[in-house]
């Protein structure tokens, strides 16, 4: 079970976000603790990944707070998000695919010799290393990453949050573009990562996988938080008539 | 991944070119412009290679070549800049007016030497505003560079003809001209000096490269394929000197130049003119573009964004910030371009730089920058500007007709895409 006496990892309090009179993220409030994964579940346009683009720093949140190991902190764009230890795995894979896997998991944080050049050659020892770790079989270290497959490119855009010690990690749906085996692969690493005591909000839209991998789940409904559930103690049915009906479940329900 | 280094035949397999680690491209651009030169050597039995006809293609291609290095860039981050040729054109009004008028007007002769550098810097700062002015147009309002920059296109030349009230301005400071090409050169010994110089950091970076490699345990070529590319590198470099210095002063301008120190002119004595200031400045352009390009976080940056805007973004890099730089750094290769064409002509002429932006887009396009963004290389867009040039003025000797020229010019600029996309399909990249 996950201690949840301490202070939370995130805390994310009373979240509003409109878009041209459409409410997208509706006073939500959702929080998370070390080691813990918790996931968001809901339809397309539920406000999901809305929400948490408000934590990574894509958007700027209307109204609402973010505390991050209990302070209050003010996430303008992505940078001061992985100032705080934020880093976000994006559904599109953020990567320029011109570029190969080492320039892209020192994109924005390039390693530079004493002049202030770009130290390639160091950045691509590093990013072996890394490999070694997540995914030994990785050989194409010089390709651009258009040449890799779905799950080579995931474990390009997981490498760049493992190495930069992120403490809070975002996974917006990271199996929808693999195969069973790469989804395998990331499930690994997605429980491997809370050993280490990393926080993670999972974006899935699979009950399965969030029953499987998650601690808690919360579900929203029209840029609505339906209620935050222990995974344990509902069922893959209880979760879809939260995301269908926008219903708690009545043994939980107060 | 095969290993290149291994040492007991597992490379055969590689072909020599990959063994070389050249990229294919390259070398199939430096095959078309072989076959261009060879084409128009035969055609005009021999008198398109001459010294004398290299020496004047290379000075005429310089103030294209210097834009086309910026337009690299600016078609990396998938943007476009129609304004070069004009801005061009203000940059040099701005330098005839600061030596002629200005200047002058504050009590400094036209050639006193401190003209031409307060004239450069004029000029250079004018590039830089406008182009970061544009940029900032471009990145922070959000209107698309093609419309900002056709804007620009009309702006910025008679921003040039009011400056002059439509005058042709010279004569100019001579300074100033030595970066014009034929009148200012390295002679002879000047350029073996600077030949030798390049070939051993030539030498260097690929030593170093390959130090670099061993230290973190990589792969690396056979050393004869090292040696080979240094062999390649110096005779390339030392034949190129060899050439420009080859083409004779004629005696006649010997002759002054000995009655003007008062003495005579030796018999039979002859001197090359060597490499032209303004060449070497395209070169200095060219290597410190490559460096920005490969070695910089600015040039990671502009790949990146091009390769993928919202990634670069999310990654925490300001592409707003980035579009007015790329757009500084067109502006200030204008700059450069515009003295080096106005140093040329020994004046500035209202018509300067016209249609320049489209020689400029043609040779980066041709170089094999995409324009869909994220691929481009510096030498690439210089041997484009080359190709155009050799073209342009080997239609001219042959006597081909002005609107064949055009046409022919036009229908290779196509052509020059459709093969470099078939290219890059066969080849798998995107």
């Amino acid at each position: 079970m996950v201690d949840r006496s301490g202070t939370p990892l995130v805390e994310m309090k009373d979240i509003s976000i409109s878009f041209g009179g459409i409410r997208a993220v509706d006073h939500v409030s959702i929080d998370l603790y070390p080691g813990e994964v918790v996931g968001l579940l809901g339809h397309n346009g539920a406000g999901k990944s809305t929400l948490i683009k408000c934590l990574s720093g894509a958007y700027r949140q209307d109204a609402g707070e973010i505390f991050v190991n209990g302070e209050k902190v003010s996430i303008e764009n992505p940078r001061d998000a992985r100032d705080h230890n934020i880093e976000t795995i994006y559904q599109t894979l953020a990567l320029a695919d011109n570029l190969d896997a080492a320039s892209n998991l020192f994109l924005g944080r390039e390693l530079t010799t004493p002049l202030g050049f770009v130290d390639d050659a160091a950045m691509e020892a590093e990013t072996r290393k890394i490999f070694q770790r997540l995914n030994p079989n990785f050989r194409k270290f010089a390709a651009p990453v258009s040449a890799l497959s779905g799950g080579q490119r995931q474990s390009v855009a997981i490498a760049r949050a493992v190495y930069f010690q992120a403490k809070i990690l975002i996974m917006d749906e990271p199996t929808a573009a693999l195969g069973p085996q790469e989804t395998r692969m990331v499930a690994e690493l997605i429980q491997e990562l809370k050993r280490q005591g990393l926080g993670i909000f999972l974006i899935d839209h699979d009950v399965h996988q969030v029953k499987e991998l998650c601690d808690r789940a919360a579900v929203m409904k029209n840029g609505e938080l339906i209620g935050v559930v222990d995974v344990d103690q509902v069922s893959t049915d209880d979760l879809l008539a939260m995301i269908i009906a926008g219903k708690k479940p009545e043994h939980l329900a107060a | 991944m095969a290993d290149a280094s291994a040492s007991t035949g597992q490379s055969q397999r590689k072909s020599f070119f990959q063994t070389l680690e050249l990229d294919t491209r390259l070398l199939g651009m430096i095959g078309a412009f072989a076959v261009v030169c060879i084409m128009f050597n035969l055609l005009t039995d021999g008198r398109f290679l001459t010294p004398r006809n290299i020496f004047n293609l290379t000075i005429q291609t310089v103030s294209v070549a210097i834009m086309a290095t910026g337009m690299v860039f600016v078609i990396v981050t998938r943007h476009i800049d129609l304004s070069v040729g004009s801005l061009l054109a203000t940059c040099s009004a701005m330098m005839a007016m600061a030596q002629t008028q200005v200047l002058p007007g504050m009590g400094f002769e036209l050639n006193s030497p401190i003209i031409a550098p307060i004239a450069i810097l004029v000029g250079v700062l004018t590039g830089a505003i406008v182009g970061a002015f544009q940029g900032y147009i471009i990145g922070y309002l959000g209107v698309p560079a093609f419309i900002v920059t056709l804007g620009g296109l009309l702006v910025w030349r008679n921003v040039a003809w009011y400056l002059t009230t439509g005058q042709t301005i010279g004569p100019l400071n001579d300074t100033f001209t030595l970066l014009g090409g034929i009148s200012g050169t390295m002679g002879e010994l000047g350029s073996w000096i600077l030949g030798v110089i390049a070939v051993v950091a030539a030498g260097f970076a690929i030593v170093s490269a390959r130090r670099a490699r061993i230290r973190h345990e990589f792969p690396v070529k056979p050393m004869w394929a090292e040696f080979a590319l240094m062999l390649v590198a110096a005779v390339l470099i030392l034949g190129f000197v060899w050439i420009l210095n080859s083409y004779d002063v004629p005696s006649r301008v010997l002759a002054q130049r000995f009655e003007a120190s008062g003495t005579t002119m030796p018999e039979g004595y002859t001197e090359g003119y060597g490499v032209p200031y303004s060449v070497l400045l395209l070169i200095a352009v060219a290597v410190v573009m490559t460096i920005v390009a490969r070695r910089t976080r600015l040039g990671r940056y502009i790949f990146a964004t091009g390769g993928n805007p919202d990634a670069a973004e999310l990654s925490g890099i300001n592409t707003r910030l980035l579009t007015v730089k790329v757009f500084a750094i067109m502006g200030v290769l204008c700059a450069l371009a515009g003295l080096v064409a106005s140093a040329r002509l020994s004046f500035h002429s209202n018509d300067i730089g016209t249609l320049d932006e489209l020689r400029v887009i043609a040779a980066a396009v041709i170089g094999g920058t995409a324009l869909s963004g994220g691929m481009g290389t510096i030498y690439g867009a210089i041997l484009g500007a080359l190709i155009m040039q050799s073209l342009q003025s080997g239609m001219a000797m042959v006597g081909v007709d002005a609107p064949f020229q055009n046409i022919v010019v036009g229908a290779v600029l196509v052509l020059a895409v459709l093969v470099d996309i078939i290219y890059r399909k066969r080849t798998g990249a995107a």
